[in-house]
């Protein structure tokens, strides 16, 4: 297998989360190595967003929130991480409803870097040309940078979305279910985006398009009520080589 | 034919809702309606003066105040527009950052019963009649003031400043407060994302979302403090000056008329121009009101 020789990424392991004692997420184990679109699947209330959040510790300001579990980025457990802020500056993520700031395009995009210091006009002007580009935006709105960019149309917050979230330079990107307010022809633009993406960043890819996860993720983990039924080769997901019976009617579409 | 009939034939739900269009229309526009007739009142009690005795010079340009003066009345409200402009601007100084501070920490710090608590404490501290904060700057602050800084007069623009930056405070807290609120939580968690601290988030992200809210609380404020007569007749010292330091005494428009218009016979000069001076009010918070819209709307627009 090509994939075992790339460095893990992630690793969770033995993980819990629960909302005031309803647990969300139980016993997940996984790895996500370098460079690899891992995909999630699922129905709703699988706990999909949940994992998310915990792996950049978003749980923060959510009392109501426990995770219990080792959660391992770079080896390093994120939960004994002091400086969670830069803990999430390394990690990018993409929310399933376009986030346009109440601020203009440019910056929206020049947001992060701003936050790191950079305060130099010529270099956030490449950082913002460079993103945008990369989030296949730059076209559309380099005329202009200004307007507000909540005001941008539904599928342009959403590649915005992304472009910001480029714009950290992040190790692992984590896009949950980002095409729910986008129109096929974006979608497919987005997808491509990602797929060059792949060679600089670990993915993490939340769908609620099977056929999504089939055209883009390595491997696929098929998540249920919290827990995580399968992780496989995504084609083998896809060929009926799935080997627990209920990941199998998902993927066929006879549930969920 | 009979089912014709039905929809033709008015029924009681389209009487009450005829009824009830007719009683939010009459609600819409009471409010233009007695604006209109206050304009019109405060116009006609102060229209003599306005025409035959204003001299707009003096009016706007001379500090001397003696409408009561027999032989040789003085209607100059320099002096009281200075006091007005002082104890307002103090208050300003005051309020706008504590009740800034306030609505950001109750808004986005507070969580739980201390939020609950905060909050009803502040709208209660918002209920209190102006006169009470009057006699607390008369009785308190008064005294106060002259041991602190050794001034032999305690009723001066510190104090009616202070005075006035407490009360406007809570209700100037209140409204941004709802600023700050109506920020979606998504902009929040998308700024968190980022890396961004919690301060980060607060500057760079919820202020700036919250900023028509947040301007809309500081004229709230600068309204208040232009029409608060009670608090501000009691705490100024009442004496018609210039002020050259906060430690003078000055005398404020709206105390001017609360103070004088029960002495002076209806229809006097005198009489005429107090309502001349509320006109100018009337006018004054007009302003600030449409300078507030002008800018929310630039604001919305660009």
């Amino acid at each position: 297998m090509v994939n075992d020789t790339r460095p893990v990424k992630l690793e969770i392991r033995n993980l819990n989360i629960s909302y005031g004692g309803q647990a969300a997420i139980s016993g997940v184990n996984l790895s996500i190595r370098e460079h690899e679109i891992f995909g999630i699947i699922g129905p709703a209330n699988a706990g999909k967003t949940s994992f998310l959040k915990a792996i950049n510790r978003m749980d923060m300001f959510d009392r109501k929130m426990r995770v219990e579990g080792d959660i391992l980025f770079n080896g390093q457990n994120v939960r004994e991480w002091r400086n969670i802020y830069a803990l999430r500056s390394r990690i990018g993520v993409v929310f399933p409803l376009p986030v346009g700031l109440p601020m203009s395009v440019y910056d929206n995009v020049a947001l992060s870097a701003r936050l790191r210091g950079i305060k130099e006009k010529a270099e956030l002007d490449l950082i913002v040309e460079r993103c945008l580009t990369r989030a296949a935006l730059w076209d559309e709105v380099k005329d202009r940078l200004d307007t507000l960019g909540s005001l941008l149309s539904g599928g342009q917050q959403q590649r915005l979305t992304i472009a910001r979230a480029l714009s950290q330079e992040p190790e692992l990107l984590m896009l949950d279910e980002f095409s729910i307010a986008v129109d096929p022809v974006t979608t497919m633009r987005i997808e491509d985006v990602l797929k060059e993406l792949k060679s600089e960043m670990t993915i993490i890819l939340v769908t609620n398009l099977v056929q999504q996860a089939r055209r883009l993720a390595d491997r696929t983990a098929f998540f249920l009520d919290g827990e995580c039924v399968e992780i496989a080769q995504t084609e083998a997901l896809f060929t009926g080589q799935a080997s627990d019976p209920r990941t199998q009617d998902y993927v066929e579409g006879r549930f969920g | 034919m009979s089912h014709n009939h039905a929809i033709d034939r008015r029924n009681l739900d389209w009487y009450i809702d005829k009824a009830v269009q007719v009683l939010v229309f009459i609600g819409g526009i009471s409010a233009v309606v007695f604006i209109v007739g206050i304009f019109l009142f405060i116009t006609k009690e102060g229209i003599g003066f306005l025409i035959n005795t204003l001299d707009l010079q003096e009016f706007f340009g001379s500090p001397y105040w003696e409408p009561s003066d027999e032989d040789a009345p003085e209607y100059g409200i320099l002096a009281l527009m200075a006091g007005t402009a002082s104890v307002t601007g103090l208050a300003m100084l005051i309020a706008i950052p504590f009740s800034l501070g306030s609505a950001i920490y109750v808004a986005e710090f507070a969580t739980g019963k201390t939020r609950e608590w905060l909050k009803i404490l502040i709208e209660l501290l918002a209920a209190i009649p102006s006169v009470v904060w009057g006699f607390i700057g008369l009785t308190i602050m008064n005294p106060l003031i002259i041991e602190l800084f050794d001034v032999p007069v305690g009723l001066t623009v510190l104090n009616a400043g202070i005075i006035l930056g407490l009360m406007a405070a809570p209700i100037m807290t209140s409204i941004a407060e709802d600023a700050l609120k109506a920020v979606p939580d998504r902009y929040r968690e998308a700024a968190e994302a980022l890396g961004a601290t919690r301060w980060q988030i607060i500057f760079k992200t919820v202020l700036p979302a919250a900023k028509n809210g947040l301007l809309g609380a500081v004229l709230l404020g600068v309204g208040r403090g232009f029409g608060e007569t009670m608090a501000v007749l009691m705490a100024t010292g009442h004496a018609v000056n210039i002020p050259g330091s906060v430690f003078d005494s000055v005398r404020a428009l709206t105390a001017t008329i609360a103070a004088e218009l029960g002495e002076t016979a209806v229809g006097s000069d005198h009489y005429q121009v107090l309502f001349t001076i509320g006109l100018f009010l009337f006018l004054i918070t007009f302003l600030i009101n449409l300078t507030a819209d002008l800018i929310v709307r630039g604001i919305r627009n660009s």
